[in-house]
């Protein structure tokens, strides 16, 4: 029944983003319409494959780091992709892909410091150090971003601060092709590790006498969940709270079982993307809220009710 | 099922060996309970026999391959072990926790099975938390929910069950049930238990061998009655004890200080 409920709301969200827009399309041109297809279609797809890939990486990093509270954000992605946004707007790289690929650069290159950086103790891969690491790093890259920022014009400073807010407003099929083939990868490998995750909830210790291959899995979720994250933040920007707030809804409804909670976590991501990049376009028509600015503003509220309801439990 | 066979480990940058020269073999039907003052390497011990670390030097096997072969998937289809700590960061029902043990046997992409359901019901029962299986976790006394770790692990379908300090901070009565259940799923099952435990008299009460650690070394091994002398115990544990008999079995009494040495 449940399920039943998540895939209508999907799909509604989906029919919603495609219909309604700043430009009044007729119901009976919908199919026929420039406008939906090449604008509103890949804008709403790219959404929900965005948001349901923050939903999945969330999850999975709540369970790595052992903390209800993390955001894919906090491994310090989201400052190495700024930075690298920011470094392609000011150094007026060419072409349309220049900012994407300048993003995704600079976020792995964020994860595989914060990699080093967890890996301090020895082989074995630290989850409490991989949360203080990112958010060392994303700090450092947010303070170089800012200076450099700080010395841009007009015209740059407001694309660069567009950007670091999220937007969707590039989509394109392109966009969509890329993330429909890239991001089936990560999510794979996720949902595979949906059993040890359960496992790992016990602790390290006691998920390797249930026969979890801990360093293995931690390895794989913190790579797979940073390069979801890395991909998303690439197109999109940075999109705050899709991926801490969605886990905790999907867990409310499905628990704890990552094989339910996964698939349960991208549908509802997605959905939640779609609508408030609706709600972005919509609200201020013709002119747009970054979409990371209604996500902040609808999951802050909700994470606020989560606090309360995560210490009456 | 384990055999150590002169064990020595050092930690990494340790200054001294964790374990020199031990010897351990665990079979079938055999309730082995290690037993020695803080720090003298029991939790050790079982690491090395489980294969979480290799011995520097000697074996440590199980079933006739080194531990460190297996992978963790295999053991834990044979070995329920039940750790000191577990630290669950979810809220569960007992139900879903015990079929966390199943989770050895359950295949990558293949669903729960009847067999894995009649498994956790079978451990539940086992383990007296029957009537608990619908209750939060969070809801259960030390008691309850140590028996529901025991049942987690008897939902593996272990040979072997290995359980550190079990009964650690349990009650009286609690303590004394626990080595019952333990004590009867040997005698039922054929299960063999290794087990440490701080606990000298109902080691002494309960197990058919006893491997006393002191420093690293083992300072005897065998049946309850005859490592547990006064002389040994009193020399291991630093502390005068006499000694009463019951059922065959020795029980330690610990002694205060003479008045005079009294603060």
């Amino acid at each position: 029944m449940k399920w039943t409920l998540l895939i209508v709301l999907s799909v509604a969200a989906l029919i919603a983003s495609v219909m309604l827009g700043p430009a009044a399309v007729p119901l009976a041109d919908l199919l026929h319409s420039d406008i939906v297809w090449d604008l509103r279609m890949p804008r709403a797809l790219l959404a929900f494959l965005v948001g349901g890939s923050l939903g999945v990486a969330g999850a999975g990093l709540q369970a790595l780091v052992r903390n209800p509270l993390a955001d894919p954000f906090l491994l310090g992605l989201s400052g190495g992709a700024g930075l690298g946004a920011v470094l392609a707007i000011a150094l007026h790289l060419p072409g349309p892909w220049a900012l994407p690929l300048a993003a995704f650069a600079g976020a792995l290159a964020a994860l595989a410091l914060v990699y080093r950086l967890g890996l301090i103790g020895g082989a074995a891969l630290d989850p409490r150090i991989l949360l203080l690491g990112g958010v060392a790093v994303g700090a450092f890259a947010a303070a170089i971003t800012t200076a450099i920022v700080s010395l841009a014009d007009a015209a740059e400073l407001r694309n660069a601060f567009l950007w670091l807010w999220g937007g969707l407003s590039g989509a394109s099929w392109d966009a969509v092709l890329l993330i429909a083939v890239y991001a089936p990868i990560p999510l794979l490998v996720l949902l595979a590790a949906a059993r040890p995750l359960d496992l790992l909830a016990l602790g390290e210790e006691p998920a390797s006498y249930l026969g979890a291959d801990v360093e293995a899995v931690k390895r794989r979720v913190y790579l797979a969940a940073s390069l979801l994250t890395a991909a998303a933040v690439a197109v999109s920007g940075v999109i705050g709270f899709v991926g801490l707030v969605v886990p905790h809804i999907a867990r409310l409804t499905w628990g704890h079982r990552h094989r339910a909670l996964l698939p349960a976590a991208f549908l509802g991501g997605g959905a939640l993307l779609a609508i408030a990049d609706t709600l972005a376009r919509m609200v201020v028509a013709p002119r747009e809220l970054p979409v990371g600015v209604v996500t902040a503003l609808i999951g802050v509220p909700v994470f606020a009710f989560l606090l309360r309801r995560w210490t009456i439990a | 099922m384990l055999q150590l066979d002169d064990v020595t480990f050092r930690y990494p940058r340790a200054s001294r060996n964790a374990l020199s020269g031990v010897s351990l073999d665990v079979g079938h039907g055999q309730f082995h309970a290690v037993l020695g003052p803080n720090g003298s390497g029991k939790t050790t011990l079982v690491r090395v026999a489980l294969g979480a670390v290799a011995p520097l030097v000697g074996r440590a096997d199980v079933d006739g391959r080194a531990a460190v072969s297996w992978s963790k998937q295999e053991l834990a289809r044979r070995i329920g072990v039940v750790p000191q700590r577990e630290d669950n960061l979810f809220p569960q029902r007992v139900r879903e926790t015990v079929l966390l043990g199943r989770y050895p046997h359950l295949s990558l992409w293949g669903r729960e099975r009847s067999e894995d359901r009649d498994a956790v019901d079978r451990a539940l029962a086992a383990c007296d938390v029957a009537h608990l299986a619908d209750r939060w976790v969070w809801t259960l006394s030390g008691g309850e929910y140590q028996r529901v770790r025991v049942a987690r692990a008897l939902a593996q379908a272990p040979q072997l069950l290995v359980l550190d300090e079990p009964s650690m901070s349990l009650d009286l009565r609690h303590a004394m049930e626990l080595f019952e259940l333990v004590r009867g799923l040997v005698a039922q099952q054929g299960l063999g238990v290794l087990m440490i435990t701080h606990d000298l008299n109902l080691a002494a009460r309960f197990a058919d061998a006893v491997l006393l650690l002191e420093n690293g070394r083992a300072i005897a091994a065998g049946a309850p009655v005859d490592v547990l002398t006064q002389e040994t115990v009193a020399a291991v544990f630093s502390w005068p004890v006499a000694i009463q008999m019951i059922e065959g079995r020795p029980q330690m009494l610990p002694l205060r200080k003479p008045k005079e040495s009294r603060p």
